[in-house]
């Protein structure tokens, strides 16, 4: 069964998605602010995680810079879901080596399922 | 047409004071060059007085203009601050929106998709959810418009007298259930019950309700909050004290300011909107009194305030 670390604060995202993802038959991990999902993702080594990039406690790009800093963390595919569409933005993480980024309004839950998936299989070849 | 050349009311429509308004500082300006310039020639060609009179004329004349000047680059500066802030403002708060707005999509998403797998006990899930998501984007609208209507000047507060221990002791017993599902003490601590003050009894309640609602809400996981109520001098203070995760040092000036929320506010639990604060100092300055507080980063936060006695 594949494990996703969802890095997010709004506990409604958590739910729909949460729910999204272990329906499809995946293994959620859940992260409320930054500093946590920075240390679960060391400690469980999910196969891919989704980040927002407003978060309290660590901003969103600082967890990521960590994570592809640490060599533990810095294969994991991640995926940023967030409502900031500022180009500057896009063009930084895509550079820092995200897989996507998908801005949270113009998404369906399903989209960002087959995204995922996207992802993972594109990982696994 | 000729209303736009009256700067007068064009000042008014941009809603800044006539001293402050660049139409109306150049119209002033250009009456006293002309003015200036008429008094400057017949003193010249009628030869009146002697020329350092003349001279230290057209002096004074440019220092004023000069100062004028001054004052006109100035509040050009001012409207494009506003200009700027308005944008940001706008920025902020499509975000702030934005944030339920998706809460909301998401949730309607999943109660669309497998509708056969799901349970009725997790649909409620997702209707309270959109409930509460609804709920958080009307309280921001609201909010909005207290702080637009108090910035417009248009805000009517009525003056009424107002016992504030009445109030407090109302507002700890709506607060109690609350309290105690948290595991939070509540007490209060009052030592007049005669304190009264003149001031809009809604609003101030509102105000009163935000302080005790904060402390609540910032005593994460249990603790104690108390309300005070007493006289010094001659003013009711109303202290709000709790034991919280209080605010840290370097946020605590921005407590105020308009959408700030401090980074130790634990989304999660606190769904605000950053506007509670702001609007509770503009009422209780509007209303004649003073707003303060003061917090140490996980120990806690007092925020009070204080108005005339009546």
């Amino acid at each position: 069964m594949k494990k996703i670390l969802l890095i997010e604060d709004e506990g409604a995202l958590q739910k729909s998605l949460g729910d999204t993802f272990r329906g499809a038959g995946f293994e959620v991990l859940s992260a409320l602010d930054g500093e946590a999902g920075e240390r679960l993702a060391k400690k469980e080594k999910p196969d891919l995680i989704i980040l927002d990039l407003v978060l309290p406690q660590k901003d969103g790009l600082d967890v990521f810079q960590a994570l592809k800093d640490d060599p533990i963390t810095k294969d994991i595919p991640v995926v940023i879901l967030t409502n900031l569409e500022r180009i500057e933005h896009v063009e930084k993480v895509l550079e820092m080596g995200a897989k996507t980024y998908l801005v949270k309004s113009n998404y369906t839950l399903k989209e960002i399922l087959e995204k995922v998936n996207q992802v993972l299989s594109s990982q696994s070849q | 047409m000729l209303d736009s050349l009256n700067p007068v009311s064009s000042c008014k429509k941009y809603g800044v004071s006539l001293w402050q308004c660049p139409q109306f500082l150049f119209l002033v300006m250009g009456i006293v060059i002309i003015i200036a310039i008429i008094v400057t020639y017949f003193l010249t060609t009628l030869r009146v007085g002697d020329p350092s009179i003349v001279s230290l004329l057209v002096l004074g004349v440019g220092a004023f203009l000069l100062i004028m000047n001054f004052i006109i680059t100035n509040s050009f500066e001012r409207m494009a601050e506003a200009s700027k802030l308005k944008s940001e403002f706008i920025h902020i708060v499509s975000h702030q929106l934005r944030a339920p707005l998706t809460n909301i999509k998401f949730s309607l998403d999943f109660l669309n998709s497998a509708k056969m797998t799901q349970t009725k006990e997790q649909q409620q899930e997702y209707y309270d959810i959109l409930k509460e998501n609804s709920d958080r984007m009307n309280d921001l609208i609201d909010n909005l418009l207290t702080v637009a209507k108090i910035e417009s000047g248009s805000f009517p507060l009525s003056k009424s007298e107002v016992f504030i221990e009445n109030i407090a002791q109302k507002l700890i017993q709506k607060f109690k259930p609350f309290a105690t599902a948290s595991n939070i003490k509540l007490m209060i601590f009052s030592a007049d019950h005669s304190l009264k003050v003149l001031a809009d009894p809604l609003w101030i309640e509102q105000v009163m309700e935000n302080l005790l609602d904060n402390a609540i809400k910032y005593t994460k996981g249990g603790g104690e909050v108390s309300v005070k109520v007493y006289q010094k001098k001659k003013k009711v203070f109303y202290e709000v004290h709790d034991n919280g995760v209080g605010v840290p040092k370097k946020d605590q000036k921005f407590v105020f300011q308009k959408f700030f929320r401090s980074n130790n506010s634990f989304k999660k639990q606190t769904g605000g909107t950053g506007l509670g604060l702001h609007i509770a100092k503009r009422i209780v300055e509007k209303t004649g009194g003073e707003v303060g507080f003061f917090s140490k980063e996980n120990r806690g936060s007092t925020f009070w305030f204080s108005l005339p006695i009546k």
